[in-house]
């Protein structure tokens, strides 16, 4: 066994971490999450250069050819430094469906422009009565022509209102498939807002949406298996970013334990916070085991070896990012409450994380069905 | 032994949800059962109405407008209340400086002053924590000196809730900085008008401002609001923590949101079926209630103890610890309950009349916020890590 990173995820966490460190502090974010925008065009054309928008594709594509354990590099990084840029769904999740389900034109006609930074994707596929189940579907795309038309209403899709493009999830008379939708599309709207954690996302409304036979992405009918193998590997990645959460959640704790003072002395040599900030640890560490197991697992093609690595991850960490979250906020008295410090915000971030991509009843469940 | 109610309970119980259901404005009661924003005036509205029955202050002495009411009659009321969706009675004027000067107060003072409060004319907030001194509330600095007739106070005061709002500030000051901590200190009544006052809003983490920095830069107060004595004002400050910490467990509020709870579950659905039948989250509903239970007749019990003239011991803090553990438990069923939707911010739907809908489901725009919000209930009002020193105190000198 090797918990190692290579030489290579090396560099690569380095140079984001860099990256956070030089651009991303607590009031150069504050500034983007207030953005029109509500991410930088800037950093966005600096992923593009530091190769992170191609990380997972294949090197003859333009990629660098990245797995599961490249991802949870950059998103443990991000999560240290709250990154809202639409990089999971965008390269996480949308190219995750493109390496699974597209063709090699598809491919052809949308990489380059991932890579390059041009193009921004979005997945629509949550509705309003699916909750965590990925397999609830109730858009239709009504076969007309040589393509098809698309009505129904997607909900909480991250990153749509910077998308150029939508992957889109509705039902054929074959079943649930997958569509390339432009954002620019006659018939599809959004109601965009930002998110707890500072992020953005938009329902986003399909109505008679025309696109062609060419904008079907992977088999009529058949796309749920794609879609269940690319949430897997965006829940690594959620699980990843909450490490990187939770490990800045409890070094900024205990910084903040052994500066404060009261009763004469620092907090932290009270016998009950420091318990507390064990605690804390403790389940940074329990996080960041299964994250790993997840990131290593969350490119099976077996799937049910896959689903027990990446539901028991989010199990643990969405049991440990609450205690985390809410323990961090609790030490930090009155100040853990205010907008105006970061440690409330790996909190909230945290608890938009415990609610992506499946809460921990839904994997618990999942977990044992596997 | 018996644990039912009266007759006598009962009828009271009845004229007070008749009353709640005839007086209380709609639009109010509305924004309090979403969850909304509600304004200084929906406030003080109720709070009128409230005092036009003589409800305002039950726990007021009979002669300044009091109700001598038994314990359980006050339980009855302030669940009645909280079932109704009644606004908070704003406790600062009623329930923490009035009985400071009931107990502590001149004459004139109680003459100026109480009878503002009970008619709600005069807004008050609490000017006790300081960035330097949060747990360690003796540790203030803010400073007032003493010229001619007046002191002239500078410092600053934080987490101040609702300052924006108030008329009035009752405020520790450190009047004798060579004195040991706890001696120096005296508690006066600031008009938040006063040159010098200056509120600055802080946002929470829910998007929220109901807190404050208050500056004050060579506030002149008059000798005359100086309550109790000199030097004396921990001790006005300690008997007034006594009694914030009481009802802060909030037993019929828990039983009102977890009443909503069910009513959001049942309209959620999992694989087809309502939320509220999945097994997992019954369960994790159930196990609140149990606990909430328990706490409720704890709570009765402690109640019972008081009336008989005991002094409480660790009771206050131990409902204070488990009473806000359940309410925060709660907050975080809701955000289960809301899944993906919890995720949305949406300010705007949690003002009043505000066209901006929630998502999912109804009022679930509140419900995150709701769950950041009231992280606040275990840090003020004494930590609960302070409450535990407190009951581990009495629990070790048994
Ligand atoms: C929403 C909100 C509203 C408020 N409203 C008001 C108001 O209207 N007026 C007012 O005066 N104040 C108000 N407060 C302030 C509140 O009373 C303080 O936040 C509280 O006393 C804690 O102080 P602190 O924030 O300085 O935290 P600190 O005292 O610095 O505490 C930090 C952490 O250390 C822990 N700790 C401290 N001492 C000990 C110890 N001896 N043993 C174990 N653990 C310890 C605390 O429990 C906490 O977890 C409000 C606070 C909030 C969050």
């Amino acid at each position: 066994m090797d918990f190692g990173l290579n030489e290579q995820q090396q560099l690569l966490r380095d140079s984001i971490e860099r990256f956070v460190q030089d651009e991303y502090g607590f009031d150069a974010r504050r500034r983007i999450v207030a953005s029109e925008a509500g991410y930088s065009p800037d950093h966005w054309r600096t992923f593009a250069e530091l190769g992170l928008l191609g990380l997972p594709f294949a090197e003859e594509e333009g990629g660098i050819g990245g797995d599961g354990v490249d991802t949870m590099v950059v998103m443990e990084a991000f999560g240290k430094g709250l990154v809202v840029e639409p990089f999971l769904p965008t390269v996480v999740l949308c190219g995750s469906l493109l390496k699974l389900a597209a063709s090699p034109a598809q491919r052809a006609a949308l990489l380059p422009g991932i890579i390059g930074g041009k193009r921004r994707l979005a997945f629509a596929h949550g509705e309003r009565r699916a909750r965590h189940d990925l397999g609830h579907v109730e858009a239709n795309a009504t076969p007309a022509g040589d393509g098809f038309v698309l009505d129904g209403t997607k909900s909480v899709v991250f990153g749509a209102p910077s998308a150029t493009d939508f992957i889109v999830s509705a039902r054929t008379p074959a079943g649930i498939s997958l569509f390339l939708v432009d954002a620019a599309a006659e018939g599809l709207s959004l109601r965009p807002y930002a998110t707890i954690d500072g992020a953005r996302a938009a329902e986003v409304m399909l109505k008679g949406v025309r696109v062609g036979g060419d904008a079907l992405l992977g088999p009529d009918g058949g796309a749920l298996p794609a879609i269940e193998h690319a949430v897997d590997i965006a829940t690594a990645a959620v699980c990843a970013e909450a490490v990187g959460c939770m490990q800045a959640a409890v070094d900024g704790t205990r910084d903040y334990l052994n500066t404060r003072e009261q009763f004469g002395t620092r907090i932290g040599n009270f016998q009950a916070l420091q318990h507390a900030l064990v605690d804390m640890f403790i389940e940074l560490e329990q996080s960041r085991s299964l994250a790993i197991v997840a990131a290593v697992h969350c490119d099976d093609a077996d799937a049910a070896q896959r689903r027990r690595a990446v539901s028991a991850a989010k199990v643990q960490i969405g049991k440990s990012g609450r205690i985390v979250g809410q323990s961090a906020v609790q030490l930090h008295g009155g100040m853990g409450m205010t907008e105006e410090m970061q440690i409330g915000h790996y909190f909230k971030r945290l608890t938009a994380i415990e609610q992506t991509f499946g809460d921990g009843d839904h994997h618990l469940a999942r977990f044992q069905a596997a | 032994m018996d644990l039912r109610y009266s007759a006598e309970d009962l009828a009271f119980r009845d004229e007070v949800r008749t009353f709640v259901r005839e007086n209380l404005p709609g639009h109010i009661r509305d924004k309090v059962a979403a969850q909304q924003h509600l304004s200084k005036d929906d406030y003080v509205t109720w709070q009128k109405i409230l005092a036009g029955r003589g409800w305002l202050a039950p726990h007021w002495p009979r002669e300044w407008g009091g109700c001598d009411w038994s314990p359980v009659e006050k339980h009855i009321f302030d669940e009645e209340l909280n079932f109704g969706n009644c606004p908070r009675i704003m406790p600062f004027g009623l329930k923490m400086l009035a009985p400071v000067l009931l107990r502590f107060g001149s004459e004139a003072q109680k003459q100026r002053f109480l009878p503002k409060i009970l008619s709600s004319e005069e807004w008050w907030c609490q000017g006790y924590s300081e960035p330097g001194a949060g747990s360690d509330l003796a540790g203030l600095k803010t400073r007032a000196e003493r010229r001619g007739d007046h002191y002239v106070v500078t410092g600053q005061k934080t987490w101040t809730t609702l300052a924006q709002y108030a008329d009035w500030m009752f405020v520790l000051v450190r009047t004798d900085p060579a004195a040991k901590k706890q001696e120096g200190i005296s508690f006066l009544l600031m008009d938040m008008r006063s040159k010098g006052v200056t509120v600055r809003p802080i946002r929470t983490i829910d998007g929220s401002t109901e807190i404050n920095d208050v500056f004050l830069d060579a506030v002149e107060v008059p000798v005359e609001n100086l309550v109790g004595e000199e030097n004396k004002g921990w001790t006005c400050a300690k008997y007034l923590l006594g009694h914030e910490r009481s009802g802060i467990a909030g037993i019929a509020y828990s039983k009102k949101m977890l009443d909503k709870l069910r009513r959001v579950a049942a309209e959620e659905t999992i694989g087809g079926k309502p939320l509220l039948e999945h097994g997992p989250f019954r369960d994790k509903i159930a196990r609140i209630e149990v606990e909430l239970m328990a706490l409720e007749y704890t709570n009765l019990r402690a109640l019972a103890n008081e009336t008989k003239g005991n002094v409480p011991g660790p009771e206050p803090s131990i409902l204070k610890v488990r009473g806000t553990e359940i309410q925060q438990a709660i907050t975080e069923l809701f955000v289960e309950a809301a899944g993906p939707y919890a995720i949305p911010f949406l300010p705007e739907a949690l003002e009043g009349g505000s066209n901006v809908e929630s998502l999912g489901p109804e009022g679930a725009a509140a419900f995150a916020p709701h769950y950041l919000n009231w992280r606040k209930t275990s840090i003020y009002g004494g930590s609960n890590e302070i409450q535990k020193n407190i009951v581990s105190k009495i629990l070790l000198r048994a």
